[in-house]
């Protein structure tokens, strides 16, 4: 025990000399945390709209009008000509095209039936579904408008009256649902990261070599290593916390001291991927690169970008072997949803289970490697 | 005069990188593995949509329009309950995205003409996969309107849509162009720092600098050979994404790899800008990391759509060279486009390069006195 006390100074000392490492794996991940939160969004703003109107018609006007009137697009140029239209997109001067056809108003009013023609620029990624969705709900109200002008005998068939409500996001805030799944982001690569380097660095310099012939435990010598670590990871998180309770008012319904027991439990997993990485690496920038594509695949697996849900069923089953995505699913449930231990027991649980078998595995593959 | 010890350095740098065959292996799987994920598990389609439903009064109405759901491709029925205390712990647990909740007397109403109520509560914590689910489930529930004996009369307009250069919304093929520009700048930057850091750290810098050869060419013979690799990551990239994924590729090749080169040399330039403000290894890694590879990832376009971003932040994008290099590549690559379209982005990736080369040799004239 007194050891292990005194490999604790060792390392905090260690750690804190170098100023310029503890000032950039405390302080850059926060200037991460307000530039990423802000820029990790696919929130759809009002889209720019070329309107190709052949009709010229009081209606083909007004669904122009109402597209405009939802504020949600905004159209910078119109003529009759598609081919126009369509260099304006390639150029990426508009984002959807909306073509309505000659005799638009005379085929409502005859057939009660017209087609509007969307073209969405689909090379920037998510938004183009959402862009088109919104499009897709405008029209169809106008249609009922129309319908109650044009057609008031109508009147009698039966109407829906269908409301809409967005729980936990009512005002469909994209930050508020990012913010968590990047804090996970942050401590995982401080986390992993700083572990895996940490140690490689000692191999380097050969003052590995020197512990392991002390009377030096292995247990105790890879507790002293990890728990300075561990709580530098979790006073980052307090820190991003309060970055995005203050800063960017997140809101945070549910127990506190739950979500830092779910980290406390992560962190084990992701201090033990660090520390098994350390032991395949020789040199710092082998230990960086490892650390660097298992955490990318990782992250990119973990739902925190693309909805898990969205992913084939094979690729379904391997993220459940990703601790990221149980944490990042913990925090988003707890901080979005209140949820309590009841409800995220399943990913506790998962949680654990890895934790315990990356740590034993680690320290296993440590003892062949090094003693 | 030395073009000899010039050759002979760029050896050495070759057996430098050949001899790390872990880093070597991670930096050309890495790209490939990329591809992988982003060609099969990623998408932003959302599909298996779970419902839960609340029927205080279940009547033909409900039932057919439930059946509606089970039937949908897309909606899967999880529950099916009289009161509404149901949903909350599904939704808490995640085990339910949308609950369409009926008001009693549904059938009735559809008879009688009055409007017919319906409640959809999305779990909106993910705002766009909430909006496209609602308006999934909109359209379900239209589609059943439509088809009741008393529905005609209505003004309907269809829409006909077209997602213009990527069709089917596949992320591989927004995903290939900015995976280019990644591969790019882990190379260019990320190597280079630390390589040229790692002399420093040893003091081979040193020995270099006593060398007859001049700063230029240290720098040169630093630079080629990770060029070569870079190139030999984007071909195995382009190659896996055209053959497994088949990953339009409709404008001109040449023009991509000239543009490459250009992107190339700004990311060169910056790691050895970076090699040469910090001090160790560690510094030069954390330092390229977090200045370069992570604004190629998420200020770049790459991931999140620039247009989405905060007005603030939208400017800032200018200063990141591969936000220009990812609306280049997929220009050529989506569109087919070439330089009528895209010079004045090229523009900016020869000025950005021209200026941080001029930067980065002066920079490491003055290490060497």
């Amino acid at each position: 025990m007194r050891t292990l006390r005194f490999l604790l100074r060792k390392e905090f000392l260690q750690i804190f000399r170098d100023r310029f490492m503890v000032g950039l794996s405390i302080v850059m991940p926060l200037v991460q945390l307000l530039i990423l939160s802000s820029a990790a969004t696919f929130e759809v703003k009002s889209a720019t709209v070329y309107v190709v109107d052949r009709d010229h018609s009081a209606t083909s006007r007004g669904l122009v009008a109402r597209l405009q009137a939802s504020r949600r697009f905004l159209v910078v140029s119109a003529s009759p000509s598609m081919q126009l239209a369509d260099e304006a997109m390639l150029a990426r001067r508009v984002a959807m095209i909306v073509g309505i056809p000659i005799d638009f108003e005379r085929d409502i009013v005859r057939t009660h039936s017209a087609t509007v023609q969307l073209v969405l620029n689909a090379e920037d990624g998510a938004t183009a579904g959402v862009t088109q969705s919104y499009a897709a709900q405008i029209i169809a109200a106008y249609a009922r408008e129309l319908g109650a002008d044009i057609a008031p005998t109508a009147r009698s068939a039966p109407t829906f009256e269908i409301r809409a409500r967005g729980w936990y996001n009512p005002e469909l805030r994209y930050r508020d649902y990012m913010v968590p799944g990047i804090l996970v982001q942050l401590v995982t690569v401080v986390g992993t990261l700083l572990t895996a380097m940490n140690i490689v660095r000692e191999k380097e310099i050969g003052t590995l070599d020197q512990l392991s012939v002390t009377p030096l435990s292995r247990g105790v010598f890879i507790a002293a290593k990890l728990i300075p670590l561990w709580l530098i990871a979790l006073l980052e998180l307090a820190l991003g916390l309060l970055v995005a309770r203050f800063v960017f008012h997140v809101p945070m319904l549910g127990s506190i001291p739950l979500v830092f027991g779910a980290a406390g439990l992560y962190l084990i997993a992701a201090l033990g991927i660090g520390l098994f990485v350390s032991t395949l690496a020789s040199t710092q920038q082998q230990a960086m690169f490892v650390t660097f594509f298992i955490v990318m695949i990782y992250l990119l697996m973990s739902g925190l970008f693309t909805p898990i849900r969205s992913m084939p069923e094979w690729a379904q089953w391997i993220t459940q072997v990703n601790p990221v995505k149980h944490f990042i699913g913990i925090m988003r449930a707890v901080l979005l949803k209140g949820a309590g231990v009841g409800d995220v027991l399943q990913p506790l649980a998962a949680l654990a289970v890895f934790g315990a078998v990356v740590l034993t595995l680690a320290v296993r593959q440590y003892g062949r490697r090094a003693g | 005069m030395n073009g000899g010890a010039l050759r002979a350095f760029i050896v050495k740098e070759i057996r430098h990188i050949l001899r790390d065959r872990q880093t070597l292996t991670i930096l050309l799987l890495m790209p490939l593995v990329q591809v992988v994920l982003f060609g099969f598990a990623l998408r932003s389609d959302v599909r298996n949509i779970r419902v839960a439903v609340v029927d205080p009064a279940p009547d033909y109405a409900t039932v057919a329009l439930r059946n509606r759901f089970t039937t949908s491709s897309r909606f899967n029925v999880v529950a099916v309950a009289r009161t509404r205390e149901v949903i909350e712990p599904l939704f808490r647990r995640g085990e339910a995205d949308i609950a369409l909740i009926f008001a009693p007397g549904f059938g009735n109403d559809i008879a009688s003409t009055e409007p017919a109520r319906l409640l959809l509560a999305v779990d909106a914590s993910d705002p766009n996969t909430g909006t496209v689910i609602q308006s999934y489930a909109r359209a379900v529930i239209a589609s059943y309107a439509a088809e009741l004996p008393a529905a005609r009369g209505g003004v309907q307009i269809a829409t006909r849509t077209r997602m213009r250069f990527n069709p089917t919304l596949e992320s591989v093929n927004l995903f290939v162009p900015g995976l280019i520009a990644l591969v790019l700048t882990l190379v260019s930057a990320l190597m280079t720092a630390v390589s040229l850091s790692r002399e420093k750290e040893r003091g081979t810098l040193e020995v270099l600098l006593v060398s007859p050869l001049r700063p230029v060419q240290i720098i040169v013979g630093k630079v080629l050979p990770y060029l070569g690799l870079a190139f030999a990551n984007v071909l195995t990239a382009l190659l896996a994404a055209w053959l497994v994924f088949h990953v339009p590729f409709r404008g001109s090749l040449l023009l991509l790899l000239a543009e490459s080169v250009v992107y190339a040399l700004v990311s060169l330039a910056l790691g050895v800008l970076i090699a040469a403000r910090t001090s160790s290894q560690r510094a030069a890694m954390l330092a390229a990391m977090l200045g370069t590879m992570l604004p190629s990832t998420l200020l770049s376009g790459m991931i999140f759509p620039i247009a989405s971003m905060p007005a603030w932040l939208s400017p800032v994008t200018n200063i990141v060279p591969a936000r220009w290099f990812i609306v280049i590549a997929r220009g050529i690559m989506l569109k087919g486009v070439g330089l009528p379209y895209l010079w004045r982005e090229s523009l900016v990736l020869v000025v950005m390069a021209l200026v941080l080369m001029g930067a980065a040799v002066r920079s490491f004239t003055p290490r060497l006195a």
